[in-house]
């Protein structure tokens, strides 16, 4: 009994850090940088009047959203309208659930993990593809229950392009299990110790997962669903207030997300570049995961960069572009990569 | 045979079909334009002073002896947008006419300069006034006593107005 209440406290205090540090670091602290690194893009300044930099213009957004008024459309249904924006952050936060920060630590006789649910969870990466995939309901649901042609042309546009490109990005995944032979992340990444990064073992691989979770997050180049310039808003354009706010943030919580699982899969999650005895510290230590979990957030932050500098250089494709590249060009390689990874695994051994 | 010519197939070389070096050099590009100098203006605090050329909000000119407005109302017959109204008196100076009443409504203006075209005495000029909030639809119509400006404040467009017009 004292057992189970403490492992479900310690699940309560976990979830709670992670999900703020998530929201702070993904939510907020990402619309920051996006809005900053346009800025400069294009020559211009940004947002410095809210606080040190604007560094709080992201919560006077967010303050902003909450005072606006909510409008559903008349003619919307209103169960789906309302449930489509909580299915997509709710989703793009779940995930959180299964990834792991950094290696466990030792607390007196114990073993404590960097992650939400304790024990690591063997089938990770299954599980944040399953989950990601449902993310396509929210932007679907959206789009039809808005009753609105834009916001339905929106739906269906993201619904196609998130189904064809899971499929190279499940495929490009599976070279690294293959190298891994683990499905479990903690072990993963484990697996890519100093620079044993999977990139180097797996740049085609890269490249098409890299090109999928652009497509999968629904970022420039492909942007589709919300293609202003046709769509006016995408599915989104019937949303208002804080139910626009909530996609806007699971877009971005999203997008830390693909970052947070490139970095984990292909750029050595966590590890340190030097042995950690090197400067001291010992394996199972506190401060050791500590550093470990700031170094993955870096490594993110600065995927999340790329992510943005990409989407304010490279103009949007067009529909037939993105379908020929979705299954003519990347589903090929994939296959491609899966096959020549296997037959040299397999001489290897 | 009904064939397309001239497709993107056919016109790009093998390096830009793989797209990705040709958005390596595009992001080349932006990552530049992040470290060259901003052209931001940060408002509020550095000001933007126009030139002569710049039409702001239509003011009377006030010289050292008065009004120089005769109220003869051409302006407000020529401006497009009819948006001054004058309405004349007499007085005992020289100029025996003035305007008892002079208003421009800045909610109708549209910044054409007409009324300053067509003066005969110079009287309405555009200002450099740029910032012209109000809050309510009655401050919006500009009475005499905020619409004539000493004149050592609107050399400028005397100036550029002797040149040009
Ligand atoms: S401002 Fe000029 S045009 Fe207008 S009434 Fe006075 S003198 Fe006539
Ligand atoms: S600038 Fe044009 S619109 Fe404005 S008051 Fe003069 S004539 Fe009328």
């Amino acid at each position: 009994m004292v057992e189970w209440s403490f492992l479900i406290i310690e699940f309560l205090i976990k979830a709670l850090i992670i999900l703020t540090l998530i929201l702070l670091i993904a939510a907020a602290f990402g619309v920051y940088l996006e809005r900053k690194i346009s800025a400069f893009i294009q020559n211009r300044i940004g947002p410095n009047r809210v606080g040190p930099f604007g560094i709080l213009q992201p919560f006077a957004d967010v303050i902003k959203l909450f005072l606006k008024e909510d409008i559903t459309p008349y003619a919307a249904d209103k169960f789906f309208h309302r449930i489509a924006p909580v299915i997509s952050l709710g989703v793009a936060f779940s995930v959180y659930a299964v990834i792991p920060f950094a290696d466990p630590f030792k607390y007196g006789d114990k073993l404590i993990y960097f992650s939400i649910t304790t024990p690591d969870v063997n089938i990770g990466i299954l599980f944040i593809l399953a989950l990601t995939s449902v993310g396509v309901y929210g932007i679907t649901f959206a789009g039809w229950s808005s009753n609105n042609k834009y916001s339905l042309l929106g739906g269906l546009r993201s619904s196609a392009q998130m189904i064809s490109y899971e499929l190279s990005m499940g495929l490009s995944i599976v070279g690294v299990l293959l190298v891994a032979q683990t499905l479990s992340l903690q072990e993963i990444v484990q697996k890519q110790a100093l620079w044993n990064w999977n990139i180097f073992y797996q740049p085609l691989g890269f490249i098409v997962f890299l090109v999928s979770a652009f497509a999968e997050t629904n970022r420039a180049p492909f942007d589709l669903p919300e293609a202003e310039p046709e769509l006016v808003g995408g599915y989104n354009t019937e949303y208002s207030g804080m139910k626009f706010g909530m996609f806007f943030l699971a877009e971005y919580a999203n997008m830390f997300t693909s970052s947070l699982i490139i970095v984990l899969l292909f750029f050595g999650g966590w590890n340190l570049p030097i042995p950690p005895e090197w400067i001291g510290l010992e394996p199972g230590s506190f401060w050791l995961s500590l550093i470990q979990f700031c170094i993955l957030i870096f490594k993110t932050l600065l995927m999340v960069f790329f992510f943005i500098w990409v989407r304010w250089s490279v103009p949007r494709f067009r529909y037939d572009q993105l379908m020929y590249l979705g299954w003519k060009v990347l589903l090929p390689l994939a296959l491609i990569n899966l096959i020549v990874t296997s037959i040299v695994i397999y001489i290897l051994k | 045979m009904n064939r397309i010519e001239n497709t993107e197939h056919q016109r790009l070389t093998f390096w830009e079909k793989l797209y990705l070096p040709e958005i390596a050099k595009g992001l080349g590009i932006t990552l530049r334009q992040m470290f060259k100098p901003k052209f931001t203006r940060q408002y509020p605090e550095e000001r933007w002073e126009p030139t002569g050329s710049y039409r702001g909000r239509p003011v009377l000119v006030l010289d050292e002896d008065g009004e120089r407005c005769v109220a003869c109302g051409l302006c407000s017959r020529v401006c497009p947008a009819l948006a001054i109204e004058v309405q004349a008196a007499e007085t005992e100076r020289e100029k025996e006419r003035y305007p008892e009443k002079f208003e421009i409504n800045m909610l109708r203006c549209i910044f054409c300069g007409f009324c300053e075209e067509v003066c005969p005495e110079e009287a309405i000029v555009m200002s450099k006034d740029y910032e012209l909030v109000f809050t309510n639809r009655e401050d919006g119509i500009l009475g005499k006593d905020k619409l004539l400006v000493p004149i050592h404040k609107l050399q400028d467009r005397l100036e550029f107005l002797r040149e040009y017009k």
